[in-house]
């Protein structure tokens, strides 16, 4: 007999009010009908309020585990009201079954009470205690990353540059194209909305300096960053936690492996070599977004809107917004790996991992930028 | 109550299993009856964690077909394997408890998704079945805060929380301690012989072969299939082939 499509119980009560009273079961006393089964039972004793209760469960076909917990809370009630239970009729290995369930675990409390949540002012220790933590933790990451690079510096030969190409490759050319469409729409972007205001003034040529000066000394190094902390950063930061989730990382220790050169230092190099190149393809693709809105939208010819182009920037820009490629690379991997090695626990550990990656570098960027433009202001005089 | 150990509840039947090119099982059949304790044994490599992932319906074979209680899963819909799935509970090696909720909200979140219970009446199911694998009162403590041997049984009560007609163990026995592994085996019949659950395990712990196993099948890489069935006593005292022989004595290639 299959038991998959078979349900329902059937019950009745004999017994008069304050008498015996016979409950009689039969058919199934399974998961699926524990609620009206339970509820059925335990109006029983307010209704008839019996000298003793019985319950036969020779009709019974199958009972599993939550059918046997309906009569072991049944019989819990009627003791509580001084009521005497008994059941009758009992097979084998139904009974069995009742003797496995532990009567008494169903009344014991947890052995430790459901976390409540704390109050606020035990939260805020908590968070700025948690705040210090990873503080340290970043710093002295930050001190043994600085470290394995000098050593690497010193030894060229100990990077492992196969590592390093293999990054390139994954943080750099498989995230050209998103970049370059991100650029290119939003040099059209930026192009097309100056334009309706510079039109008003006649100064439709001054389009290409404001693209070319927007996004080669803060756009394109900043778009590029948030770009690369989203692609890589965050895969950084899963692929180093996981691998101490599964004491990969444990395992580099005991052969006598640093893990922050053996990891870290391969993702920061590729980072730092590959960011600024990106950088560049992201500042060509953002004028050539701006080309097209001249050229169609503008009336202006490709050969003034280079030339202008050409006119508005100064190398010494171009030489800056390199720089803070390389500076927002090395941020974007060091906190990415710093993240990384953090992991504790499993899967929701890399998780948060990963986001926080990518939240800190996108906060690092900015902050770091924010410096620069103050910097660059003075050195520029 | 019907009686045992004749009606096929289980029927793989001319399964062949295979990874793109790589075939791993030809042509495999065998029976699972109701209310048995069943093992696949087999040395590394044989294909029998693919066997198993082919009679929970997580992997579709290449040929073949895989019934249980009479619903051909190969074939099923969504909602029928849905519901074929729901009387099925699967102990994963890596006891794949989820390590963000506590063991009560482990072992609920399957009664809160198939059954429109009360939170109380599923409160007490938590607690009962948490009793039955010997855990009571640890409802609130996260999994990684448990030893391998607990994680394990609360993986069990977890896979029981809808009372299963059939149980799968995938190795349950990998990574404890002999006295531990000793004390699931007890777990394990009582439990198999209480509630009557089928069984089928996927193992290749001598000890507990001994102890629980009521049928097996040995499988072998080179054959990619079965080699051998029985009773294990039998497997052990009878066996002409070399391999099984090997097997069952605990000896070198």
């Amino acid at each position: 007999m299959s038991e998959i499509g078979n349900t329902g119980y059937r019950m009745s009560v004999e017994g008069t009010r304050g008498a015996e009273a016979t409950v009689r079961l039969a058919g199934r006393l399974a998961l699926e009908s524990l609620e009206p089964l339970m509820a059925e039972l335990q109006a029983v004793p307010g209704r008839l309020e019996p000298r003793k209760i019985a319950v036969d469960v020779s009709g019974v076909e199958y009972l599993d585990s939550a059918g046997a917990l309906a009569l072991i809370e049944m019989e819990n009630l009627s003791r509580s009201r001084g009521i005497p239970f008994e059941i009758l009729g009992v097979s084998e290995r139904d009974h069995g079954l009742l003797c496995l369930i532990d009567r008494e675990a169903l009344q014991r409390p947890p052995l430790r009470p459901e976390s409540e949540s704390p109050a606020v002012v035990v939260k805020l220790g908590e968070a700025a205690r948690r705040q210090y933590r990873d503080f340290l933790e970043v710093m002295s990451f930050v001190g043994e990353l600085v470290a394995a690079l000098a050593f690497c510096l010193a030894h060229p030969r100990s990077v492992r540059w196969e590592e390093v190409k293999f990054t390139m490759k994954r943080a750099g050319a498989d995230g050209l194209p998103i970049v370059a469409l991100i650029s290119l729409l939003l040099g059209l972007i930026m192009a097309f909305m100056s334009s309706l205001q510079l039109k008003q003034f006649g100064a439709n040529l001054y389009v290409a300096n404001l693209v070319t000066i927007a996004m080669v000394r803060e756009l394109g190094p900043i778009m590029t960053a948030i770009i690369v902390a989203g692609r890589s950063g965050s895969a950084f930061a899963a692929e180093i936690g996981t691998m101490v989730v599964n004491d990969e990382v444990n395992a580099l220790v005991t052969m006598g492996f640093d893990p922050i050169r053996f990891l870290a230092v391969p993702k920061v190099l590729a980072a730092m070599l590959v960011v600024p190149i990106l950088t560049i393809y992201a500042d060509f693709f953002a004028i050539l977004g701006g080309l097209i809105v001249g050229i169609t939208g503008l009336d202006l010819t490709a050969f003034t809107y280079i030339q202008q182009t050409k006119a508005s920037i100064r190398i010494f820009d171009f030489a800056t917004s390199l720089v803070k490629a390389v500076v927002f690379a090395m941020l974007i991997a060091g906190i990415g790996c710093q993240r990384g090695f953090q992991v504790r626990g499993g899967a929701e550990g890399v998780g948060q991992s990963t986001t926080s990656a990518v939240v800190s570098a996108i906060f690092l960027i900015i902050v770091a930028d924010s410096a620069f433009a103050i910097m660059l202001h003075y050195v520029r005089q | 109550m019907e009686s045992p150990n004749i009606d096929p509840v289980i029927i793989v039947e001319g399964l062949t299993a295979r990874y793109g090119d790589v075939t791993i099982l030809e042509d495999v059949s065998f029976e699972v009856r109701r209310g048995e304790r069943f093992m696949i044994l087999g040395g590394s490599g044989c294909g029998k964690s693919t066997l198993l992932k082919h009679m929970i319906g997580l992997l579709q074979p290449h040929r073949g077909r895989v019934v249980i209680d009479g619903v051909d899963i190969t074939r099923a819909d969504e909602e029928t394997l849905n519901r074929v799935r729901s009387r099925i509970g699967v102990l994963f090696q890596a006891d794949a408890l989820f390590g963000s909720m506590s063991l009560a909200e482990n072992v609920a979140l399957p009664l809160a998704e198939y059954t429109a219970l009360p939170p109380g009446l599923i409160r007490d199911i938590v607690r009962m079945k948490l009793g039955l694998v010997g855990l009571a009162g640890y409802d609130n403590h996260m999994p990684a805060e448990l030893s391998g041997g607990m994680r394990k049984r609360a993986g069990l009560a977890r896979a029981m929380a809808l009372d299963p007609m059939f149980l799968f163990f995938d190795e349950p026995w990998a990574g404890l301690d002999p006295v531990t592994a000793a004390e699931l085996d007890i777990l394990i019949r009582s439990l198999n012989e209480g509630i009557g659950t089928t069984m089928v395990f996927v193992t290749q712990e001598l000890a507990s072969i001994f102890s629980l196993g009521q049928r097996v099948i040995m499988l072998h890489k080179d054959v990619k299939g079965i080699i051998a069935r029985g009773t294990p006593q039998e497997l052990r005292e009878t066996s002409a082939d070399p391999r099984v022989n090997r097997f069952f004595n605990r000896l070198a290639d």
